[in-house]
């Protein structure tokens, strides 16, 4: 499936957060949006998958859903949103029980996704037991639990440390290259998002406006933490955004 | 000039942690038993100040053999379970209903604002008018009783449900209901059994006092009758009897936690 943002502006009371934002996610790529902190990225995200309703502009979605599809725009959050009263297994199973799927039907779709994040030891535990690695490995799997046409992620690895990072930017390469998925993927941190973006789109500080938008060929397998174009790309973005990320860290929040 | 000899760094973390020590909450109770004991015996206490706890033992065991004391305890508990189960089911549907409609919430918190200072005691005649002098009025007052604290405590305990986790059920297109029912609830459900603590205790004073305002059995009635008659043996059994049934029902409330709430950390 693929999205269409148009000329999408949204403010908070008199806070203007986006201002004329246009896109395209084509199915099955992934696009990064990375920008300084406040500048409206989250917000976008939730205008996306229709948490949030947007003062101007709207949301596009074209091209077909893919077959078996619950849940055609997908979250996953920051801060793993699981419930600590379920078992991984319950977790995931919570999504798919509002659908006509019968037991053995949602039994299988919990052990497969269990199986491609690599959790299948794991479906008993509940979330207290589990590090925050395996907390956002299980809200990946509830994710893909739904099969969904786009997936929004919402900076989903910033709670982790750096070295799980990486493990979960490799699962993520993984799933994507078993079954290329359309995303929407903000993070803060550029490493991700080179590693991970076929298009990066960078946000100015608020109100949010696409500043530039970056397109990156190499197939996502074959990128690594020392490849030149990657750091030189890395290095771009970080021109882009410093002076941005500076004047907004010394904002004052309700100037 | 010359260095001071090295000296290990001084500890000062520590305390702020009360620790789980078994043994001595019983330890308190025995000793203080013990101090009355010998008292009432060597006679620095008189006998018209405390009566003293072995004739106590013997006075509930007195109870015991002659049956009074089912006839006493028996219609008391049912008072309490019907009466707070009334009140409490009603008080999480109405806590729930704050807690999720801002019409229920403009509506009804001045309303129980406005309830729960009031001594329900002082109710106890309307509720004699309203339902009658038998177990109608003190199903009533229980029930008020109850309600109050636990309507606080539920929509107290919904507002504090992660709201990360209702817009997850949102994002995922779970309905409604699966959403108050499958996120909501059991999110509440910590603060809604510690406002049950507050609720059963208010039950249980309520309990004894509408007994003592008008019934043949119950512990409330046993209680005023020894008192009126200067019978600090039965007076001292009653009060027993109260104690432990609050100390039951505290104990029942941590094991429904511990079975209801093993996700905790
Ligand atoms: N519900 C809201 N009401 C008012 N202001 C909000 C709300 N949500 C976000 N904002 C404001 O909008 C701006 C953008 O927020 P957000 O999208 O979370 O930024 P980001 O994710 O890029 O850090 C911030 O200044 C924030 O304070
Ligand atoms: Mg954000």
């Amino acid at each position: 499936m693929d999205l269409i943002i148009e000329r999408l502006s949204h403010s908070y009371d008199t806070v203007n957060v986006l201002s004329d934002i246009t896109l395209q996610v084509p199915s099955g790529q992934i696009m990064c949006v990375v920008g300084p902190s406040g500048c409206g990225k989250s917000t976008l995200l939730r205008m996306i998958g229709g948490l949030e309703r947007p003062s101007a502009g709207h949301v596009l979605q074209g091209g077909d859903v893919p077959p078996d599809c619950l849940n055609p725009l997908t979250f996953v959050f920051q801060d793993f949103a699981l419930l600590p009263w379920r078992s991984v297994a319950g977790n995931i199973g919570l999504v798919l029980e509002d659908h006509p799927l019968d037991a053995a039907a949602r039994a299988a779709r919990v052990a497969d996704v269990l199986a491609r994040t690599g959790l299948s030891d794991f479906a008993k535990a509940l979330p207290r037991q589990l590090s925050g690695g395996m907390k956002q490995r299980v809200a990946i799997a509830r994710a893909l639990a739904v099969n969904p046409a786009v997936m929004l992620m919402d900076e989903p690895l910033s709670a982790l440390d750096a070295q799980t990072r990486e493990l979960l930017i490799d699962d993520l390469v993984g799933l994507w290259m078993r079954a290329p998925f359309t995303a929407v993927y903000v993070t803060h941190n550029l490493a991700e998002a080179v590693r991970l973006g076929h298009q990066i789109v960078v946000l100015s500080r608020r109100p949010g406006r696409v500043r530039e938008v970056m397109h990156l060929r190499i197939p996502l397998d074959q990128r690594t933490l020392a490849d030149p174009v990657l750091q030189a790309a890395q290095e771009r973005l970080w021109a882009l955004m410093r002076d941005e990320a500076l004047a907004a860290d010394q904002e004052l929040a309700d100037a | 000039m010359h260095n001071p000899p090295p000296a290990p760094v001084p500890f000062r973390g520590g305390g702020f942690r009360p620790q789980r020590l078994r043994g001595v909450g019983v330890a308190v109770f025995v000793v203080l038993i013990l101090v009355i004991e010998w008292g009432t015996r060597a006679g620095w206490i008189s006998n018209l100040t405390l009566p003293r706890p072995s004739d106590v033992v013997a006075t509930l065991v007195q109870l015991w053999k002659s049956g009074l004391f089912l006839q006493h305890v028996v219609p008391s508990l049912t008072r309490l379970a019907v009466g707070s189960a009334m009140g409490v089911l009603a008080g999480v549907a109405v806590g729930v209903m704050i807690g999720l409609f801002s019409l229920a919430r403009a509506g009804l918190v001045p309303l129980v604002a406005a309830l729960f200072p009031i001594p329900k005691i002082a109710l106890l005649p309307l509720f004699v008018i309203w339902f009658g002098i038998d177990e109608g009025s003190k199903y009533a007052l229980i029930a008020l009783g109850t309600f109050t604290p636990t309507v606080v405590a539920t929509f107290g305990a919904v507002d504090n449900v992660d709201r990360t986790l209702v817009r997850m059920g949102q994002s995922f297109g779970l309905k409604w209901w699966s959403i108050v029912r499958k996120i909501v609830l059991p999110g509440a459900l910590p603060g809604i059994l510690s406002g049950l603590r507050i609720s059963l205790s208010i039950g249980i004073i309520l309990l004894v006092a509408a007994e003592m305002l008008g019934a043949q059995y119950g512990i409330g009635a046993y209680i005023l009758e020894a008192g009126s008659l200067y019978d600090l043996e039965r007076l001292f059994a009653g009060v027993v009897i109260l104690s432990s049934l609050g100390v039951v029902v505290s104990w029942l409330i941590a094991l429904l936690e511990k079975r209801l709430l093993v996700w905790r950390s």
